[in-house]
């Protein structure tokens, strides 16, 4: 199905975010998530089930002001 | 001692991460400043990178609390959940809230600050609200249960350091006993000792530390004038007088005519 992760369209397979996360290869990061402009704690994201048209941000920590 | 939502600081010297040459000069500036509180953003990530885990390696390393920041968000709903995300990440409640009225300037939207403020608040988040010498934006901000304030004293980055000394003045008299700090627009230690002075307590600055030709002795620098200026603040400053007063005691003066 199609999504929109980090703003960019995207072909994926995952049902869930916890292997979407894992078809991207972001196994092993420290990450923040959010899908169609909520958070997914980092505990939710194996039941968080997705659907085509969900825009899904992946962010980590970086420097700020 | 510098306190806030039931915490104690040694430092009032609260640091920013971004825009320093290097991580290695990041950290010794971090180190020079003495500063216990360190300001963190959030960016997308890309697959494979590490970049943000590295990064958040680097800060831990520091042994300092993190205040991780909403910057870039240009509305309430925006600041919301980034700050949500934050605190997913981060494992704190404590949130310096941005919420940005203005491309340009930078200038917080007080509007969504206020609405913002309350959402995070009612939702066990300890706010720390990037703001303007408002008065009334002030009291709004502790109504909707914000226990700290952070005016500009000029817009971010600019390095003018205080341009409305009497606007910062009321506000320390209007907010006493309220934790003040004065984030964004500081660009040189004078300005920092300045706002010390006045009775604020503490400042968040990244630019003047971080773009300076050495940012590790302007770390050091700024730290020396944080110290001097909550030093004379305590110590109750001379009030400027119009007219001269001698300094030396005029009784008891030869006279030879």
């Amino acid at each position: 199905m199609k999504l929109t992760i980090n703003g960019e369209p995207q072909e994926v397979a995952s049902a869930t975010l916890a292997a979407l996360l894992h078809e991207l290869a972001y196994d092993h990061e420290f990450l923040a998530t959010a899908r169609n402009g909520e958070l997914v704690c980092a505990e939710e994201r194996s039941a968080c089930v997705l659907e085509a048209g969900d825009r899904i941000e992946i962010l980590s920590p970086m420097q700020g002001g | 001692m510098f306190e806030v939502y039931g915490e104690t600081f040694a430092s009032r010297f609260l640091l920013g991460t971004a825009q320093y040459p290097s991580p290695q000069i990041l950290a010794d500036a971090v180190r020079a400043s003495g500063a216990e509180i360190l300001t963190v953003s959030l960016r997308r990530e890309t697959a494979g990178n590490g970049t943000g885990g590295r990064f958040w390696d680097r800060i831990r390393e520091l042994n300092v609390k993190v205040l991780p920041n909403t910057a870039g968000c240009h509305s309430v709903k925006e600041a919301v959940t980034t700050a949500r995300m934050a605190r997913d990440l981060f494992g704190t409640d404590w949130i310096k809230l941005e919420v940005i009225g203005h491309h340009d300037s930078l200038q917080p939207d007080v509007f969504g600050l206020v609405e913002a403020s309350r959402i995070l608040s009612d939702d066990g988040f300890e706010v720390f609200p990037y703001t303007t010498d408002d008065i009334v934006v002030g009291e709004r901000l502790l109504e909707a249960g914000c226990q700290v304030l952070m005016p500009w004293c000029a817009p971010i980055g600019s390095a003018k350091g205080p341009v409305n000394p009497d606007a910062l003045r009321s506000y320390r008299s209007h907010f006493s006993g309220v934790p003040l700090v004065v984030d964004a627009g500081l660009g040189r230690p004078s300005h920092a000792a300045t706002v010390l002075e006045l009775g604020f307590d503490a400042v968040l600055l990244n630019t003047a530390v971080a773009k300076a030709g050495d940012p590790v002795a302007m770390a050091r620098s700024f730290a020396m004038a944080i110290e001097a200026g909550r030093l004379a603040y305590e110590a109750q400053p001379l009030e400027p007088r119009d007219m001269a007063v001698p300094s030396t005691p005029v009784l008891g003066m030869a006279v030879f005519e």
